[in-house]
């Protein structure tokens, strides 16, 4: 049976872990649903090197591993003379990654949208900007939020690559607790739940919203 | 920044085997995750009492804990029970664990997506449960699946990388091998660029590939 002493007796690091794990998390939520929504606009504005740059954004980042992203800020750019500590490093890969997936949620939101709502808003004398502030996105919100929250929970999980980057997250916080018990197993099922805390009611809250999504319409 | 210096006949040499060994690793995974997740979803959708509830708490913990711990989980922590696994083995077995869980869900919502009426024709010209599956209702939604299918490669591929914290001799790692040479810190930045840039042509054409396939399927 699990040894639960081991959570006890390293109260203290997992609780770090699980801190900065929800930290990282929740910025990179911040970082990446600001800079996804501005590259969803990038891409369905009526400009074309606008289009061009969300384009190739979200293209490369969806398609690179967020590990190589990681490594190549907390590993490659300290050769350029960039340097940034394993958080912040972690943190904005996190950010870049998930960003490229938040604008493609977003641009099926906006895109959801009535097309007449938009020539409504411009016929009444709105500029293109703020038919999207004002009309379009406060719609297309409603829509992007179960995958948003998709998104989040990538993110939490996601999140656990930045152990390999030496930022104390949880993950790395049970590999430094393994190492000092020298218990591998109960540590690592420990570590599970301790996610699974956070995951699991999220994804029930999604599902929930999903499906009042789908009667409402 | 050396990339004359980084990219010689020898490194890339090494770079293209270790690509091609994620490829392995993920193939024979993304194969065996079918098998699995195949069965799962389809027992999910037949409503099998009690094994289908028990696969359904099971996909829930796996879809919702890192790969990162699966990947560590199988290389650490079976050997406590063991069970000892080469990097190459684990990697495969950790990503099967992961891609089987997802896999079953697209294979669900693919199954489900059939219309119920296709079934009870099956069943009420006479074929048995079984058949009118595998006959009748598998085909047309095998159909629907292949473009999410090949999407959860993409990500199979990109999570492969992972494995590089168990020294499976994969890309990543072959990377880190070049630059960790005496004076290799000049060679980081173009080989992580090289790396990318491989894994994104790879994935790239996939998603064309998977996007064509959804256009004609739908």
């Amino acid at each position: 049976m699990l040894d639960f002493t081991i959570l006890t007796e390293n109260w203290d690091m997992y609780a770090e872990g699980f801190k900065v794990t929800l930290l990282c998390s929740l910025l990179a939520l911040i970082g990446s649903f600001l800079l996804g929504t501005i590259l969803a606009v990038f891409r369905i504005a009526p400009i074309k090197p606008l289009n061009w740059i969300g384009t190739i954004y979200v293209e490369f980042f969806r398609n690179i591993p967020l590990l190589i992203i990681a490594f190549t800020i907390f590993v490659g750019l300290p050769t350029l003379g960039i340097s940034f500590d394993g958080f912040q490093a972690g943190t904005i890969a996190l950010i870049i990654y998930t960003s490229a997936f938040i604008a493609e949620a977003i641009r099926a939101g906006i895109l959801a949208v009535h097309k007449g709502q938009t020539e409504a808003a411009r016929s009444s004398g709105l500029t293109y900007i703020e038919t999207m502030r004002y009309v379009i996105l406060p719609q297309a919100i409603k829509i992007v939020i179960p995958p948003l929250g998709n998104q989040f929970i990538n993110l939490v999980k996601n999140s656990s690559i930045l152990s390999v980057i030496a930022a104390g997250e949880l993950m790395y916080q049970a590999d430094l607790i393994s190492l000092r018990t020298y218990v591998v197993f109960d540590v690592y099922i420990i570590v599970a739940l301790l996610y699974l805390v956070i995951t699991l009611p999220l994804s029930y809250g999604v599902n929930y919203l999903e499906k009042r999504l789908a009667k409402s319409n | 920044m050396d990339f004359a210096g980084a990219y010689t006949p020898d490194h890339l040499k090494f770079l293209l085997e270790g690509f091609l060994v994620t490829l392995k690793v993920a193939g024979i995974a993304i194969v065996l995750s079918f098998i699995i997740g195949g069965l799962i979803g389809t027992i999910r959708y037949a409503k099998i009492p009690i094994l289908s509830q028990i696969l359904a708490i099971l996909v829930e913990l796996i879809r919702n804990v890192p790969l990162l711990l699966i990947i560590f989980f199988t290389f650490f922590a079976l050997p406590e029970v063991g069970i000892k696994l080469t990097p190459t083995m684990a990697a495969i077995t950790a990503l099967t664990i992961f891609e089987s869980a997802m896999l079953s869900e697209v294979i669900r919502s693919g199954l489900n997506s059939i219309h119920k009426g296709q079934l009870e024709a099956g069943r009420s010209s006479g074929l048995s449960y079984v058949q009118t599956l595998w006959h009748i209702v598998l085909p047309q939604a095998l159909r629907r699946m292949v473009p999410p299918i090949v999407s959860q490669f993409i990500s199979l591929l990109k999570d492969t990388s992972l494995a590089v914290v168990i020294s499976l001799s994969e890309l990543m790692h072959n990377g880190s091998v070049i630059y960790a040479q005496p004076g290799g810190d000049k060679f980081i930045m173009p080989i992580f660029i090289l790396i990318a840039g491989m894994y994104f042509v790879v994935n790239y054409a996939l998603s064309i590939i998977a996007r064509r396939l959804e256009l004609k399927t739908t």
